[in-house]
Protein backbone atom coordinates (compact mmCIF):
# COMPACT_ATOMS: atom_id res chain seq x y z
CA UNK A 1 0.00 0.00 0.00
CA UNK A 2 2.80 2.34 0.80
CA UNK A 3 4.39 1.91 -2.52
CA UNK A 4 1.08 2.08 -4.26
CA UNK A 5 0.78 5.70 -2.17
CA UNK A 6 4.48 6.38 -3.77
CA UNK A 7 3.45 5.71 -7.00
CA UNK A 8 0.56 7.44 -7.02
CA UNK A 9 1.85 10.53 -5.51
CA UNK A 10 4.51 10.32 -8.24
CA UNK A 11 2.69 9.69 -11.11
CA UNK A 12 0.50 12.63 -10.30
CA UNK A 13 3.63 14.66 -10.25
CA UNK A 14 4.94 13.40 -13.66
CA UNK A 15 0.82 13.79 -14.60
CA UNK A 16 1.29 17.53 -14.25
CA UNK A 17 4.11 17.76 -16.23
CA UNK A 18 2.82 15.92 -18.97
CA UNK A 19 -0.93 17.57 -18.56
CA UNK A 20 1.22 21.52 -19.11
CA UNK A 21 2.85 19.47 -22.45
CA UNK A 22 -0.23 18.29 -23.35
CA UNK A 23 -1.56 21.89 -22.88
CA UNK A 24 0.68 22.94 -25.07
CA UNK A 25 -0.40 20.48 -28.08
CA UNK A 26 -3.76 21.38 -27.29
CA UNK A 27 -3.63 25.16 -27.64
CA UNK A 28 -1.56 24.92 -31.00
CA UNK A 29 -4.09 22.64 -31.92
CA UNK A 30 -6.93 24.40 -31.46
CA UNK A 31 -5.45 27.38 -32.91
CA UNK A 32 -3.98 26.24 -36.15
CA UNK A 33 -5.03 22.74 -36.26
CA UNK A 34 -1.54 21.24 -36.61
CA UNK A 35 -0.06 18.80 -34.14
CA UNK A 36 2.94 20.48 -33.46
CA UNK A 37 5.78 17.69 -33.85
CA UNK A 38 8.13 20.49 -33.06
CA UNK A 39 6.60 21.42 -29.63
CA UNK A 40 9.48 18.92 -27.73
CA UNK A 41 12.92 20.67 -29.94
CA UNK A 42 11.55 23.95 -29.19
CA UNK A 43 10.86 23.07 -25.22
CA UNK A 44 14.68 22.14 -25.63
CA UNK A 45 15.86 24.91 -27.01
CA UNK A 46 14.20 26.95 -24.64
CA UNK A 47 16.03 24.49 -21.63
CA UNK A 48 19.38 25.05 -22.71
CA UNK A 49 18.85 28.99 -22.63
CA UNK A 50 17.90 28.53 -19.38
CA UNK A 51 20.52 26.25 -18.39
CA UNK A 52 23.51 28.74 -19.96
CA UNK A 53 22.10 31.91 -18.27
CA UNK A 54 21.58 29.59 -15.21
CA UNK A 55 25.11 28.45 -15.52
CA UNK A 56 26.30 32.30 -16.23
CA UNK A 57 24.91 33.72 -13.43
CA UNK A 58 24.42 30.77 -10.92
CA UNK A 59 20.49 31.47 -10.58
CA UNK A 60 18.12 28.81 -11.54
CA UNK A 61 15.77 31.56 -11.37
CA UNK A 62 16.95 33.60 -13.79
CA UNK A 63 17.51 30.48 -16.06
CA UNK A 64 13.91 29.85 -15.65
CA UNK A 65 12.58 33.00 -16.46
CA UNK A 66 14.31 32.71 -19.59
CA UNK A 67 13.70 29.61 -20.92
CA UNK A 68 10.20 30.41 -20.88
CA UNK A 69 10.33 33.89 -22.21
CA UNK A 70 12.54 32.23 -24.93
CA UNK A 71 10.06 29.58 -25.06
CA UNK A 72 7.35 32.69 -26.10
CA UNK A 73 9.63 34.17 -28.59
CA UNK A 74 10.49 31.22 -30.34
CA UNK A 75 6.68 29.87 -30.61
CA UNK A 76 5.69 33.68 -31.92
CA UNK A 77 8.73 33.23 -34.40
CA UNK A 78 8.14 29.91 -35.69
CA UNK A 79 4.83 31.14 -36.57
CA UNK A 80 5.57 34.24 -38.06
CA UNK A 81 8.92 32.96 -39.66
CA UNK A 82 7.88 29.48 -40.51
CA UNK A 83 4.09 28.30 -40.45
CA UNK A 84 2.55 31.02 -41.82
CA UNK A 85 3.87 30.34 -44.99
CA UNK A 86 2.89 26.82 -45.14
CA UNK A 87 0.39 25.40 -47.42
CA UNK A 88 -2.53 24.37 -45.07
CA UNK A 89 -4.15 23.24 -47.49
CA UNK A 90 -3.25 19.04 -46.84
CA UNK A 91 -3.05 18.83 -43.00
CA UNK A 92 0.34 16.96 -43.48
CA UNK A 93 2.40 20.06 -44.58
CA UNK A 94 2.18 21.75 -41.83
CA UNK A 95 3.32 18.03 -39.80
CA UNK A 96 6.64 17.63 -42.10
CA UNK A 97 7.90 21.20 -41.56
CA UNK A 98 7.21 20.77 -37.80
CA UNK A 99 9.01 17.28 -38.50
CA UNK A 100 11.93 19.40 -40.46
CA UNK A 101 11.69 21.54 -37.50
CA UNK A 102 12.74 19.16 -34.81
CA UNK A 103 15.73 17.75 -37.24
CA UNK A 104 16.45 21.57 -37.74
CA UNK A 105 16.72 22.40 -33.70
CA UNK A 106 17.96 19.18 -32.77
CA UNK A 107 20.96 19.93 -34.96
CA UNK A 108 21.74 23.19 -34.32
CA UNK A 109 21.83 22.32 -30.29
CA UNK A 110 24.09 18.99 -30.43
CA UNK A 111 26.51 21.56 -32.23
CA UNK A 112 26.46 24.03 -29.87
CA UNK A 113 26.35 22.04 -26.83
CA UNK A 114 27.41 18.50 -27.82
CA UNK A 115 25.43 15.44 -27.67
CA UNK A 116 26.28 14.49 -23.92
CA UNK A 117 23.84 14.74 -21.25
CA UNK A 118 24.15 17.90 -19.17
CA UNK A 119 23.14 17.53 -15.13
CA UNK A 120 20.09 19.95 -14.59
CA UNK A 121 19.57 21.33 -11.05
CA UNK A 122 16.48 21.40 -9.52
CA UNK A 123 15.56 24.23 -7.79
CA UNK A 124 13.92 22.40 -4.60
CA UNK A 125 15.13 19.07 -2.73
CA UNK A 126 13.35 16.23 -4.72
CA UNK A 127 13.98 13.74 -1.29
CA UNK A 128 10.04 13.08 -0.66
CA UNK A 129 8.28 14.23 2.56
CA UNK A 130 7.74 11.27 4.93
CA UNK A 131 3.88 11.27 6.25
CA UNK A 132 2.91 8.74 8.96
CA UNK A 133 6.41 6.96 7.54
CA UNK A 134 5.20 6.97 4.06
CA UNK A 135 7.40 8.61 1.33
CA UNK A 136 4.49 10.54 -0.88
CA UNK A 137 5.92 14.33 -1.87
CA UNK A 138 9.20 15.96 -2.19
CA UNK A 139 9.52 19.78 -2.33
CA UNK A 140 9.81 19.40 -6.24
CA UNK A 141 6.97 17.55 -6.39
CA UNK A 142 4.74 20.35 -4.84
CA UNK A 143 6.68 23.25 -6.99
CA UNK A 144 5.85 21.06 -9.99
CA UNK A 145 1.98 20.75 -8.75
CA UNK A 146 1.99 24.39 -7.84
CA UNK A 147 3.78 25.61 -10.96
CA UNK A 148 1.37 23.81 -13.22
CA UNK A 149 -1.46 25.12 -11.71
CA UNK A 150 -0.90 28.44 -12.09
CA UNK A 151 -0.16 27.96 -15.73
CA UNK A 152 -3.88 25.90 -15.76
CA UNK A 153 -5.61 28.80 -13.82
CA UNK A 154 -4.25 31.76 -15.36
CA UNK A 155 -4.93 30.24 -19.44
CA UNK A 156 -8.51 29.80 -17.92
CA UNK A 157 -8.69 33.16 -16.42
CA UNK A 158 -7.53 34.43 -20.04
CA UNK A 159 -10.05 31.98 -22.66
CA UNK A 160 -12.74 33.01 -20.40
CA UNK A 161 -12.45 36.33 -18.60
CA UNK A 162 -10.67 38.44 -21.14
CA UNK A 163 -11.60 39.79 -24.65
CA UNK A 164 -7.94 38.74 -25.96
CA UNK A 165 -8.62 35.02 -24.98
CA UNK A 166 -12.35 35.07 -26.47
CA UNK A 167 -10.77 36.77 -30.01
CA UNK A 168 -8.35 33.88 -29.69
CA UNK A 169 -10.94 31.04 -29.25
CA UNK A 170 -13.12 32.63 -32.20
CA UNK A 171 -10.27 33.63 -34.69
CA UNK A 172 -9.55 29.38 -33.97
CA UNK A 173 -13.20 28.45 -34.45
CA UNK A 174 -13.96 30.59 -37.46
CA UNK A 175 -11.26 32.84 -38.64
CA UNK A 176 -13.14 34.44 -41.69
CA UNK A 177 -15.63 35.41 -39.51
CA UNK A 178 -13.38 36.72 -36.55
CA UNK A 179 -11.91 38.83 -39.43
CA UNK A 180 -15.55 40.42 -40.02
CA UNK A 181 -15.98 40.99 -36.45
CA UNK A 182 -12.35 42.98 -36.79
CA UNK A 183 -10.46 40.20 -34.86
CA UNK A 184 -6.83 40.13 -36.22
CA UNK A 185 -6.80 36.91 -36.96
CA UNK A 186 -2.77 36.48 -37.95
CA UNK A 187 -1.69 38.11 -34.65
CA UNK A 188 -3.82 36.09 -32.23
CA UNK A 189 -2.30 33.05 -34.12
CA UNK A 190 1.01 34.23 -33.39
CA UNK A 191 -0.08 34.57 -29.53
CA UNK A 192 -1.39 31.26 -29.61
CA UNK A 193 2.04 29.10 -30.77
CA UNK A 194 3.70 32.15 -28.37
CA UNK A 195 1.91 31.16 -24.97
CA UNK A 196 1.72 27.44 -26.15
CA UNK A 197 5.59 27.52 -26.46
CA UNK A 198 5.90 29.54 -23.12
CA UNK A 199 3.55 26.45 -21.44
CA UNK A 200 5.86 23.80 -23.18
CA UNK A 201 8.88 25.43 -22.51
CA UNK A 202 7.89 25.74 -18.78
CA UNK A 203 6.77 21.63 -19.03
CA UNK A 204 10.26 21.09 -20.01
CA UNK A 205 12.20 22.61 -17.67
CA UNK A 206 10.11 20.72 -15.09
CA UNK A 207 10.93 17.39 -16.56
CA UNK A 208 14.40 18.16 -17.14
CA UNK A 209 15.93 17.83 -13.01
CA UNK A 210 13.86 14.44 -13.15
CA UNK A 211 15.61 12.89 -15.97
CA UNK A 212 19.36 12.06 -17.05
CA UNK A 213 20.02 15.62 -17.49
CA UNK A 214 19.26 17.94 -20.37
CA UNK A 215 20.40 16.85 -24.02
CA UNK A 216 19.08 17.89 -27.52
CA UNK A 217 16.76 14.46 -27.65
CA UNK A 218 15.67 15.09 -23.84
CA UNK A 219 12.31 16.05 -24.73
CA UNK A 220 11.42 13.32 -26.77
CA UNK A 221 9.71 10.87 -24.17
CA UNK A 222 8.18 13.89 -22.73
CA UNK A 223 6.48 14.81 -26.45
CA UNK A 224 5.30 11.07 -26.96
CA UNK A 225 3.78 10.81 -23.30
CA UNK A 226 2.30 13.93 -23.59
CA UNK A 227 0.91 13.83 -27.12
CA UNK A 228 -0.86 10.60 -25.90
CA UNK A 229 -2.51 12.77 -23.21
CA UNK A 230 -4.10 14.97 -25.68
CA UNK A 231 -5.10 12.73 -27.71
CA UNK A 232 -6.42 10.60 -25.03
CA UNK A 233 -8.22 13.72 -23.96
CA UNK A 234 -9.30 14.70 -27.23
CA UNK A 235 -7.18 17.04 -29.34
CA UNK A 236 -9.73 19.97 -28.80
CA UNK A 237 -10.23 19.55 -24.98
CA UNK A 238 -8.12 21.65 -22.85
CA UNK A 239 -9.92 19.82 -19.59
CA UNK A 240 -9.64 16.34 -21.29
CA UNK A 241 -5.23 17.58 -21.85
CA UNK A 242 -5.22 18.23 -18.45
CA UNK A 243 -6.87 14.65 -17.20
CA UNK A 244 -5.16 12.73 -19.61
CA UNK A 245 -1.90 13.91 -18.55
CA UNK A 246 -2.36 12.81 -15.31
CA UNK A 247 -3.67 9.44 -16.61
CA UNK A 248 -0.51 8.93 -18.73
CA UNK A 249 1.30 10.15 -15.35
CA UNK A 250 -0.48 7.21 -13.13
CA UNK A 251 0.45 4.71 -15.80
CA UNK A 252 3.50 5.64 -16.26
CA UNK A 253 4.25 5.26 -12.90
CA UNK A 254 2.41 2.18 -11.63
CA UNK A 255 3.93 0.52 -14.95
CA UNK A 256 7.29 1.46 -13.99
CA UNK A 257 6.96 0.99 -10.12
CA UNK A 258 5.40 -2.34 -10.57
CA UNK A 259 6.71 -3.70 -14.11
CA UNK A 260 9.99 -1.74 -14.14
CA UNK A 261 11.35 1.45 -16.00
CA UNK A 262 12.13 -0.01 -19.32
CA UNK A 263 8.33 -1.26 -19.85
CA UNK A 264 7.16 2.43 -19.43
CA UNK A 265 8.19 3.96 -22.88
CA UNK A 266 5.88 0.87 -24.11
CA UNK A 267 2.64 1.32 -21.89
CA UNK A 268 2.22 4.77 -23.40
CA UNK A 269 2.60 3.72 -26.83
CA UNK A 270 0.08 0.74 -26.11
CA UNK A 271 -2.19 3.48 -24.44
CA UNK A 272 -1.70 5.40 -27.85
CA UNK A 273 -3.02 3.09 -29.99
CA UNK A 274 -5.71 1.90 -28.35
CA UNK A 275 -6.63 5.30 -27.29
CA UNK A 276 -6.48 6.04 -31.67
CA UNK A 277 -8.33 2.53 -32.20
CA UNK A 278 -10.90 2.89 -29.91
CA UNK A 279 -11.32 6.70 -29.49
CA UNK A 280 -9.62 8.69 -31.70
CA UNK A 281 -11.93 11.87 -31.03
CA UNK A 282 -10.60 11.52 -27.04
CA UNK A 283 -12.51 11.51 -24.38
CA UNK A 284 -13.49 15.09 -24.24
CA UNK A 285 -13.48 16.35 -27.41
CA UNK A 286 -16.24 18.50 -28.68
CA UNK A 287 -15.32 18.10 -32.73
CA UNK A 288 -18.78 16.73 -33.58
CA UNK A 289 -20.49 20.00 -31.68
CA UNK A 290 -18.25 22.37 -33.46
CA UNK A 291 -18.69 21.10 -36.76
CA UNK A 292 -22.49 21.12 -36.85
CA UNK B 1 -28.93 44.30 -54.33
CA UNK B 2 -30.81 41.66 -56.31
CA UNK B 3 -30.73 39.66 -59.55
CA UNK B 4 -30.36 36.30 -60.58
CA UNK B 5 -28.18 33.43 -59.17
CA UNK B 6 -24.65 33.77 -59.96
CA UNK B 7 -25.24 37.89 -60.29
CA UNK B 8 -21.87 38.67 -58.79
CA UNK B 9 -23.93 39.91 -55.43
CA UNK B 10 -22.40 37.77 -52.65
CA UNK B 11 -19.17 38.42 -53.97
CA UNK B 12 -19.20 42.34 -54.70
CA UNK B 13 -20.13 41.70 -50.89
CA UNK B 14 -16.69 40.20 -50.52
CA UNK B 15 -14.85 42.51 -52.76
CA UNK B 16 -16.51 45.20 -50.19
CA UNK B 17 -14.89 43.40 -47.22
CA UNK B 18 -12.01 42.79 -48.36
CA UNK B 19 -12.38 38.94 -49.25
CA UNK B 20 -11.65 38.95 -52.75
CA UNK B 21 -10.22 41.38 -55.05
CA UNK B 22 -11.76 43.56 -57.76
CA UNK B 23 -10.52 43.15 -61.07
CA UNK B 24 -11.26 46.77 -62.19
CA UNK B 25 -13.70 49.38 -60.42
CA UNK B 26 -12.37 51.43 -56.94
CA UNK B 27 -14.18 51.46 -54.07
CA UNK B 28 -15.05 55.01 -51.61
CA UNK B 29 -16.58 55.31 -48.12
CA UNK B 30 -17.56 58.69 -47.76
CA UNK B 31 -16.28 60.22 -50.82
CA UNK B 32 -12.68 58.96 -50.50
CA UNK B 33 -10.97 55.86 -51.53
CA UNK B 34 -11.29 52.70 -49.68
CA UNK B 35 -8.83 49.94 -49.11
CA UNK B 36 -11.04 47.12 -48.10
CA UNK B 37 -9.25 45.07 -45.21
CA UNK B 38 -11.81 42.25 -43.57
CA UNK B 39 -10.32 43.14 -39.70
CA UNK B 40 -10.63 46.64 -39.94
CA UNK B 41 -14.04 46.68 -41.61
CA UNK B 42 -15.29 47.18 -37.75
CA UNK B 43 -14.11 50.07 -37.13
CA UNK B 44 -14.86 51.88 -40.36
CA UNK B 45 -18.17 50.82 -39.19
CA UNK B 46 -19.02 48.09 -40.81
CA UNK B 47 -20.63 44.57 -40.15
CA UNK B 48 -22.11 41.86 -42.15
CA UNK B 49 -23.25 38.57 -41.76
CA UNK B 50 -22.87 35.42 -43.72
CA UNK B 51 -25.06 33.24 -45.98
CA UNK B 52 -26.47 30.37 -43.57
CA UNK B 53 -25.24 31.24 -40.31
CA UNK B 54 -21.11 31.54 -39.35
CA UNK B 55 -21.45 31.59 -35.64
CA UNK B 56 -18.89 30.29 -33.07
CA UNK B 57 -20.20 27.11 -31.90
CA UNK B 58 -17.67 26.12 -29.09
CA UNK B 59 -18.65 29.87 -27.72
CA UNK B 60 -22.27 30.78 -25.93
CA UNK B 61 -24.50 33.20 -27.56
CA UNK B 62 -23.61 36.05 -25.12
CA UNK B 63 -19.76 35.63 -25.82
CA UNK B 64 -20.37 35.02 -29.66
CA UNK B 65 -21.78 38.63 -29.69
CA UNK B 66 -19.11 39.78 -27.67
CA UNK B 67 -16.26 38.87 -29.93
CA UNK B 68 -17.36 41.73 -31.87
CA UNK B 69 -18.10 44.72 -29.23
CA UNK B 70 -14.24 46.44 -28.44
CA UNK B 71 -13.48 47.42 -25.23
CA UNK B 72 -14.48 49.00 -22.69
CA UNK B 73 -16.79 48.52 -19.20
CA UNK B 74 -20.00 48.08 -21.21
CA UNK B 75 -19.11 45.54 -23.18
CA UNK B 76 -21.83 43.12 -21.83
CA UNK B 77 -24.41 45.07 -21.54
CA UNK B 78 -24.77 45.85 -25.31
CA UNK B 79 -24.17 42.57 -25.91
CA UNK B 80 -27.07 42.22 -23.96
CA UNK B 81 -29.53 44.95 -25.83
CA UNK B 82 -28.30 43.61 -28.92
CA UNK B 83 -29.87 40.17 -27.87
CA UNK B 84 -32.60 41.91 -26.63
CA UNK B 85 -33.76 43.65 -29.40
CA UNK B 86 -33.09 40.37 -31.40
CA UNK B 87 -35.74 38.41 -29.13
CA UNK B 88 -32.77 36.29 -27.80
CA UNK B 89 -31.42 37.24 -24.98
CA UNK B 90 -33.02 34.36 -22.90
CA UNK B 91 -30.22 31.97 -24.90
CA UNK B 92 -27.72 33.96 -23.56
CA UNK B 93 -25.87 30.99 -21.76
CA UNK B 94 -26.60 28.51 -24.91
CA UNK B 95 -24.26 27.55 -27.21
CA UNK B 96 -25.67 28.52 -30.99
CA UNK B 97 -25.86 24.81 -32.42
CA UNK B 98 -28.39 23.62 -29.81
CA UNK B 99 -30.71 26.73 -31.09
CA UNK B 100 -33.07 26.22 -33.92
CA UNK B 101 -32.01 27.94 -37.14
CA UNK B 102 -33.63 30.87 -37.04
CA UNK B 103 -32.76 31.81 -33.50
CA UNK B 104 -28.94 31.17 -35.27
CA UNK B 105 -29.81 33.59 -37.68
CA UNK B 106 -31.16 35.85 -34.71
CA UNK B 107 -28.02 35.59 -33.04
CA UNK B 108 -26.33 36.40 -36.02
CA UNK B 109 -28.33 39.91 -36.17
CA UNK B 110 -27.62 40.36 -32.79
CA UNK B 111 -23.61 40.07 -33.07
CA UNK B 112 -23.88 42.51 -36.48
CA UNK B 113 -25.80 45.03 -34.31
CA UNK B 114 -23.57 44.91 -31.13
CA UNK B 115 -21.14 46.59 -32.22
CA UNK B 116 -23.31 49.51 -33.25
CA UNK B 117 -22.23 49.71 -36.98
CA UNK B 118 -23.04 52.71 -39.66
CA UNK B 119 -23.82 50.16 -42.35
CA UNK B 120 -24.82 46.79 -41.82
CA UNK B 121 -24.29 44.84 -44.52
CA UNK B 122 -26.84 41.52 -44.69
CA UNK B 123 -26.60 38.69 -46.83
CA UNK B 124 -29.37 36.80 -47.50
CA UNK B 125 -31.10 36.85 -44.47
CA UNK B 126 -34.16 35.81 -44.90
CA UNK B 127 -32.42 32.14 -46.14
CA UNK B 128 -34.31 29.23 -44.93
CA UNK B 129 -36.62 31.49 -42.38
CA UNK B 130 -40.37 31.50 -42.24
CA UNK B 131 -42.79 34.00 -43.28
CA UNK B 132 -43.18 34.85 -39.56
CA UNK B 133 -39.84 35.06 -39.02
CA UNK B 134 -39.59 37.14 -42.46
CA UNK B 135 -41.87 39.62 -40.82
CA UNK B 136 -39.90 39.87 -37.96
CA UNK B 137 -37.13 40.55 -40.07
CA UNK B 138 -38.75 43.18 -42.01
CA UNK B 139 -39.59 45.12 -39.05
CA UNK B 140 -35.69 44.98 -37.70
CA UNK B 141 -34.21 46.35 -40.76
CA UNK B 142 -37.20 49.13 -40.80
CA UNK B 143 -35.95 50.38 -37.51
CA UNK B 144 -32.47 49.74 -37.24
CA UNK B 145 -31.00 53.16 -37.04
CA UNK B 146 -28.07 52.45 -39.40
CA UNK B 147 -27.81 52.11 -43.34
CA UNK B 148 -28.76 48.90 -44.88
CA UNK B 149 -26.98 46.98 -47.62
CA UNK B 150 -29.02 44.16 -48.11
CA UNK B 151 -28.58 41.08 -50.41
CA UNK B 152 -32.15 39.48 -50.92
CA UNK B 153 -33.79 36.73 -53.02
CA UNK B 154 -37.22 37.06 -51.17
CA UNK B 155 -38.92 39.76 -53.47
CA UNK B 156 -41.59 40.72 -51.07
CA UNK B 157 -39.21 41.40 -48.07
CA UNK B 158 -37.23 43.91 -50.72
CA UNK B 159 -39.96 45.34 -51.59
CA UNK B 160 -40.92 45.81 -48.64
CA UNK B 161 -38.03 47.57 -47.03
CA UNK B 162 -35.47 49.25 -49.27
CA UNK B 163 -35.30 52.43 -50.48
CA UNK B 164 -33.37 51.91 -53.22
CA UNK B 165 -32.23 48.54 -55.67
CA UNK B 166 -29.53 47.70 -57.30
CA UNK B 167 -30.16 44.87 -59.96
CA UNK B 168 -26.79 42.46 -60.86
CA UNK B 169 -27.18 40.34 -63.84
CA UNK B 170 -23.65 38.41 -64.84
CA UNK B 171 -21.18 41.10 -62.76
CA UNK B 172 -22.76 44.14 -64.39
CA UNK B 173 -25.23 46.62 -62.81
CA UNK B 174 -28.18 46.55 -65.31
CA UNK B 175 -30.86 48.92 -62.93
CA UNK B 176 -30.63 51.31 -60.38
CA UNK B 177 -33.80 52.73 -58.91
CA UNK B 178 -37.14 52.61 -56.17
CA UNK B 179 -38.95 49.19 -55.86
CA UNK B 180 -41.64 50.79 -57.80
CA UNK B 181 -39.01 51.75 -60.93
CA UNK B 182 -37.87 48.27 -60.63
CA UNK B 183 -40.54 46.66 -60.61
CA UNK B 184 -41.63 47.69 -63.97
CA UNK B 185 -38.09 47.75 -65.50
CA UNK B 186 -37.97 44.89 -68.92
CA UNK B 187 -34.24 44.17 -68.05
CA UNK B 188 -34.93 43.05 -64.68
CA UNK B 189 -37.62 41.11 -65.71
CA UNK B 190 -35.69 39.61 -68.85
CA UNK B 191 -32.37 39.20 -66.26
CA UNK B 192 -34.97 37.28 -64.22
CA UNK B 193 -36.91 35.49 -66.53
CA UNK B 194 -34.67 35.19 -70.11
CA UNK B 195 -37.10 37.46 -72.19
CA UNK B 196 -38.23 40.29 -71.88
CA UNK B 197 -41.97 40.53 -69.61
Amino acid sequence: MDRFLYLTFDGLSRGAIYAAFALALVLIWRAARIVNFAQGAMAVAAAYAGYSVTNATGSYWLGFITAVAGGLLLGAAVERVVMRFVDHSSPLNGVVVALGLVLIIQGVLGMIYGNEFRPAQAPFSRDAFQIGGVALLSRYDLFVFAAVGTVVALLTLLFTRTPTGLRMRAAAFAPDVSRLLGVPVGGMLTLGWALAAAVGSLAGMLVVPTELGLHPNAMDLLFISAFTAAVLGGLDSPVGAVVGGLVVGLLLAYVSGYLGATVAPMAVLILLVVVLLGRPDGLFSKAKARTA
Amino acid sequence: MIGPNGAGKTTLFNVICGFAVAQSGAIALDGKPFRPRPHHLSRHGIARTLQGVGQFNGMTVLENVLVGIRGGRATEEAAYEALERCGVSEFAGAYPASLPYAKRKRVELARALASRPRILMLDEPAGGLDSEEIDWLAELIRTVETTVLLVEHHMDLVMSVCDEILVLDFGKPIALGSPGEIRGNEKVAEAYLGTAA
